[in-house]
């Protein structure tokens, strides 16, 4: 009964330009000429050298009136005030917590940040300190928020709301930032039957959504009990159709995953991951976004 | 072995959903990834493979170099086994971090290439105590994705399958001096056999059950693992037990019956691969590494 499949490797076909397309996007490499006039303002991404604006990153030219960018496809998290992120704590210091979240430098979640077990506010004595390794370990996965950017792009996260904390039981999908869609809420509970949290450093949490909303303890408790085998299917499903849309370069929000998943049905979980299904399936979905556009 | 740190909570997930069949990207416990295997993609080697696993990408090149034969074994050729960990891998293998887990690999393929039967030496001897074939095999590893020693062999087979090793002819002077001449055409050369090569089938344990092909997350999750090394008749030719957990004899049994049952199907799909690349030809398009 075992499935072994093997094929021979196909080259990668060249894109074929996209009929949504707004307009024809400027795409540079890192040393190419944007613009030699010199009434614009360099933004993130480029510099001047001998009165040329010059792109520092490989990307697409973003202008908004007199400032110019480059937003880089591939990069490292950049964390921006308000943005929901999720990660996983790598070091447990005197009185913060180092968290990994795909950025340049680990981010940091101080212990005044982070949110009571029982929601109390008091302030943190000696004995918190002690107790910090039972509330969050080396491994841990954390859903948080931006609160502030230190001055060498290290970003501050804080848990301060019952809607963030400890995660459970669940899949970490990890893709490139760029790829996450900017949005009201981040925090999506699916109609298939899960729930899903994209965050915009690009670890999309996936797991099983819980029965009851109100008694919130922020998220201390973990729930090890195990989850039943149809939520099971459906957290592989999200899984393999937000691997599918990230290898096909498509933005990641709540409706896309959704399109996505309802184009996966007919084929088996694990069939997902074939090349020639990942196309089809997100031809579909591609279809669909266009037509909820258009 | 480069590994992923994960929470209690991801840990019980995967070993609560191994026991029911179903695994993260929904596979069965005894399902491989999807495999891409190329050969030919290195030009200076004699035969050369390249398998990608999941995101486990593994380049193998066996080099035919004339050489002088072992004492104990005066005639035939013998094989020698290299493995690089690249730092592209992981950052664990940067310097020489990746020299431990290489040479583990290589003295396990030194062991799976031991028996008698798996490679026919004879025929890699020229003079018997002067001249032989010596292939050495060097593998290369770009990328860990987990399930390393399956990807491994897999790539070594491919590799051997590919290898064209030049005719030579032993011309006898007057005087018993021998010389050694190669045969001009490059089309000219002999093959090796490889329908006794064995495959590696490595089975973690996790939970209650054991799993093939494990991903990174997987071997996080599990204690002990056995590696076995099947044929493609199901023979088994060695077993390693890997790991800081323990095996109870029942469910080392069960998994060397499940290897054997998985080795054979791999060898199945492989072989189906090699003779379908082989058929194309020379009109196969080479993707090689920028495709």
């Amino acid at each position: 009964m075992a499935a072994v499949s093997m094929r021979l490797p196909v080259a990668r076909k060249p894109a074929r330009p996209s009929a949504s397309r707004s307009g024809e996007k400027h795409l540079v490499a890192p040393g190419d000429t944007i613009t030699t006039d010199t009434g614009y303002m360099r933004g993130h991404g480029t510099y001047v050298e001998e009165e040329k604006l010059i792109a520092s990153v490989a990307g697409a030219v973003e202008r908004v009136n007199k400032l110019v960018c480059v937003k880089a496809l591939k990069t490292r998290y950049n964390g921006e005030v308000g943005d929901i992120v999720v990660g996983r704590i790598t070091e447990v210091q005197q009185k913060r917590w180092k968290v990994e979240t795909n950025s340049r430098l680990d981010s940091v979640l101080l212990l005044s940040s982070m949110n009571l077990p029982g929601g109390e506010l008091r302030r943190r004595s000696a004995e918190d300190e002690l107790a910090m390794r039972d509330y969050l370990q080396e491994g841990d996965l954390i859903s948080a928020e931006v609160q502030s950017v230190f001055s060498d792009g290290a970003v501050s996260l804080h848990t301060r709301s019952l809607k963030y904390g400890k995660l459970g039981q669940g899949v970490l999908v990890q893709v490139s930032p760029s790829l996450v869609k900017r949005q009201k809420t981040h925090f999506h509970d699916l109609p298939c039957g899960a729930s899903v949290i994209l965050g915009n450093n690009g670890f999309i949490w996936i797991y099983p959504t819980p029965e009851q909303r109100e008694e919130e303890a922020g998220g201390f408790t973990t729930n090890l009990e195990p989850v039943p085998l149809s939520d099971r299917e459906v957290i592989s499903r999200l899984r393999n159709c937000i691997v599918a849309l990230v290898t096909e370069k498509l933005m990641l929000f709540d409706t896309s995953i959704l399109y996505c998943y309802e184009a996966s049905l007919p084929h088996q979980i694990k069939d997902i991951l074939k090349p020639e299904v990942m196309e089809e399936i997100v031809l579909e979905t591609r279809q669909r976004l266009l037509d909820l556009e258009g | 072995m480069a590994t992923v740190v994960l929470s209690e909570a991801e840990k019980v997930y995967i070993v609560h959903g191994v026991q029911e069949d179903l695994r993260l990207d929904g596979r069965g416990c005894e399902d491989y990834r999807c495999a891409e295997v190329e050969t030919d993609v290195v030009s200076n080697t004699s035969g050369s493979a390249r398998v990608k696993l999941g995101h486990t990408d593994i380049l193998v090149g066996v080099k035919a170099e004339m050489g002088t034969p072992k004492l104990e074994k005066p005639d035939e050729g013998y094989l020698e086994f290299f493995v690089d960990c690249s730092a592209n891998a992981t950052p664990e293998f940067e310097g020489r971090g990746g020299e431990e887990l290489g040479s583990e690999i290589a003295n396990t393929l030194c062991r799976v290439f031991s028996s008698e039967s798996t490679v026919d030496l004879k025929s890699l001897c020229i003079n018997p105590r002067e001249h032989c074939w010596v292939l050495y095999v060097d593998v290369l590893l770009l990328e860990c994705g987990g399930n390393l020693f399956d990807a491994i062999s897999v790539a070594v087979k491919a590799a051997l399958f590919n290898t064209r090793i030049p005719k030579v002819r032993v011309l006898e002077d007057q005087e018993g001096s021998k010389e050694i001449e190669l045969s001009d055409d490059p089309y000219d050369c002999i093959r090796l056999s490889v329908d006794n090569v064995p495959c590696i089938v490595t089975l973690n344990k996790i939970g209650y059950r054991h799993v093939v092909d494990a991903t990174l997350q997987e071997e996080a999750c599990s204690l002990a693992s056995l590696l076995i090394s099947v044929t493609s008749k199901g023979a088994l030719t060695s077993m390693k037990k890997m790991g800081k957990g323990s095996l109870d004899p029942e469910s080392i049994f069960e998994m060397m019956e499940t290897g054997k049952r998985v080795g054979k199907s791999l060898h199945t799909a492989l072989q189906k691969i090699l003779d379908e690349e082989e058929s194309l030809g020379t009109s196969r398009q080479k993707v090689g590494f920028l495709g």
